[in-house]
């Protein structure tokens, strides 16, 4: 049976030639960085708790220290204090430093490393690649989940998507590799451009999964359900509603993930309040409860991977994401709000 | 309680320090571990098992060389050029017609297809500063982000109508917890309410936007 460790061994890959990248232009901090979440990728599951443990912390140091200074250099955020600060120790003549405000489009700041911009010809070919991508998983996460081998699912259920973006990941770089007649070098080199320019915030969304994971640990959830339950009045059909879809999005703003927030949520206020004290559908409850947690997501840097991360890919301040989303997520919020008051009860 | 107030403290102190947020969740985890009277290696022992478990959400970053080497044969300049040619198109429409596309195929619980790394940076967001025709940088960052938030909008309140995603299977579970036996399509079939409010709302804004814009 397939799983989704095929998966991890190409992410290892992967990351494994952007440190080779980065160690060949001697940014050594982002060589281990990288190199760090490929030993992860390719060897966590031998590794142990402890080894990971301390592996995970490392990384957590070596972006505490500064170690990958390009990191999340927005326009407006990091990139002047980063100029102010100046750059310390580790310069490098393959590295010339980054001008303070970067120009819009991130292909221009690119330019400087020594691979020519592709042929012309190349034309409308190029969104061959980046068509396979969704296409091949589309496809692939179907397909996997009729095929067999022998008695087992040849691709372990639920881990199909996951399988399929792995294939599809190679089809598009051979593709790509093919039609633009690129060396393999070429294209690491490329995508470490892009890495870099997510720097640590590329390990954020792991190790915010791991807070979170402590945080359940240390109870941290239960208490502050135990805090709003004496909040509710008896009886009072908008206060719970309140409480509970409020409860969900800031609990979900604090931990980043509303899958965190939705147990705690519904064992301190859902299933006593709402459900068995007021007769509320758990359904209804259950669904527009999770979506109240969903409206918290779009306005927390805590959910690295939906709004820290793509402002990095896309070469914007660090919180713009955010502020693009809070507009539709406080309208949002109240409608779910009227959704749970109008519909949990009828 | 304590391991509440240290763990929620050290992130908003840290947030509003603006500090290196990798560092501050790192201390975060550790200051919550020990308020809640965790072993130090109980707490490393915690972090490298979630740690492991969780890496399935680092794997996105494998497109990222496909990407990058058709980024440098021109990729961006082509998308952008694409829209350039269509002389109605305008970012909102752009954006709500990939509102529509991602809200429906995340409900048919295709939420993996599209993301920041996958589709917006290589092809939403440069198709919509195309349609944008601005050549100020700060309203040029704004449309990307924008494309961006509508990436996560339609994502977000599509996925959860499929009854087979993962919160809805989160859901059924906790209410089985509490010994609720529930329908997957009843829980499903709730989340519709919100995606059609979701795209009223957030197309209303993408649609404001182009008003705004064609103003002189």
């Amino acid at each position: 049976m397939i799983e989704q460790g095929l998966l991890f061994v190409l992410a290892g890959a992967v990351f494994l030639a952007f440190a080779a990248v980065a160690a060949v232009d001697r940014r050594y901090g982002a060589a281990l960085f990288w190199g760090l979440i490929a030993l992860g990728f390719l060897a966590g599951d031998r590794l142990g708790d402890r080894a990971n443990g301390v592996l995970a912390l490392t990384l957590a140091v070596l972006a505490g220290s500064g170690a990958l200074r390009r990191s999340l250099a927005g326009p407006t955020d990091d990139a002047s204090a980063l100029g102010a600060v100046g750059e310390p120790s580790l310069p490098s003549p393959a590295h010339p430093t980054q001008p303070a405000a970067r120009p819009p489009s991130p292909a221009a700041g690119e330019s400087a490393r020594s691979v020519p911009p592709g042929p012309a010809v190349a034309g409308w070919r190029l969104f061959g690649p980046v068509l396979i991508v969704p296409a091949v998983t589309l496809i692939g996460t179907l397909v996997f989940k009729r095929l067999r081998w022998g008695d087992a699912p040849l691709v372990a259920p639920a881990q199909e998507t996951l399988v399929a973006l792995g294939l599809a990941a190679v089809t598009a770089l051979a593709a790509a590799l093919c039609w633009l007649r690129a060396r393999p070098v070429v294209a690491a080199r490329a995508g470490e451009g892009i890495m870099d320019a997510v720097g640590w915030a590329a390990a954020l969304p792991q190790w915010l999964a791991a807070l979170g994971a402590v945080l359940a640990l240390a109870g941290v959830g239960r208490a502050i359900g135990d805090a709003l339950g004496p909040l509710l009045p008896e009886g009072a059909r908008l206060a719970a509603v309140l409480v509970f879809g409020l409860g969900m999005a800031l609990l979900t703003v604090a931990f980043g993930n509303a899958f965190a927030a939705f147990p705690v949520m519904m064992a301190a206020v859902g299933y006593p309040f709402l459900i068995v004290r007021l007769g509320g559908d758990p359904a209804v409850i259950g669904a527009v409860g999770m979506l109240c947690g969903f409206c918290g997501t779009l306005v927390t840097p805590m959910a690295a991977n939906f709004n820290i991360v793509p402002a990095a890919l896309l070469d914007l301040p660090r919180y713009a994401v955010i502020r693009a989303q809070w507009p539709t997520a406080v309208p949002l919020l109240a409608v779910n709000l009227a959704i749970l008051y109008a519909a949990a009860f009828r | 309680m304590l391991a509440a107030a240290l763990g929620l403290g050290v992130l908003l102190a840290g947030f509003l320090l603006r500090l290196n947020a990798l560092a501050v969740v790192a201390v975060a985890a550790v200051a919550a571990g020990l308020g809640a009277g965790m072993a130090p290696l109980a707490i490393v022992d915690a972090i490298g098992h979630a740690w492991n478990a969780n890496r399935a959400v680092s794997v996105s970053y494998v497109v990222l060389p496909v990407i990058g080497l058709v980024e440098r044969a021109g990729l961006r300049q082509r998308a952008a050029g694409l829209v350039a040619g269509l002389r109605g198109l305008t970012v909102g429409r752009l954006l709500i017609a990939y509102l529509a596309l991602r809200q429906t195929s995340a409900a048919i619980g295709l939420d993996a297809i599209a993301g920041p790394a996958q589709t917006v940076r290589p092809l939403l967001a440069p198709m919509a500063e195309a349609a944008a025709r601005a050549d100020d940088p700060a309203a040029r960052a704004e449309v990307r982000a924008l494309a961006q938030a509508t990436d996560s909008v339609g994502r977000f309140f599509g996925e959860d109508i499929f009854i087979a995603m993962s919160s809805v299977l989160l859901i059924l579970g906790v209410l089985k917890g509490f010994g609720i036996a529930a329908e997957p399509l009843s829980v499903s079939v709730w989340a519709i309410p919100t995606a059609v409010a979701a795209f009223a709302i957030h197309g209303f804004r993408l649609w404001r936007f182009d008003r705004r814009s064609a103003r002189p």
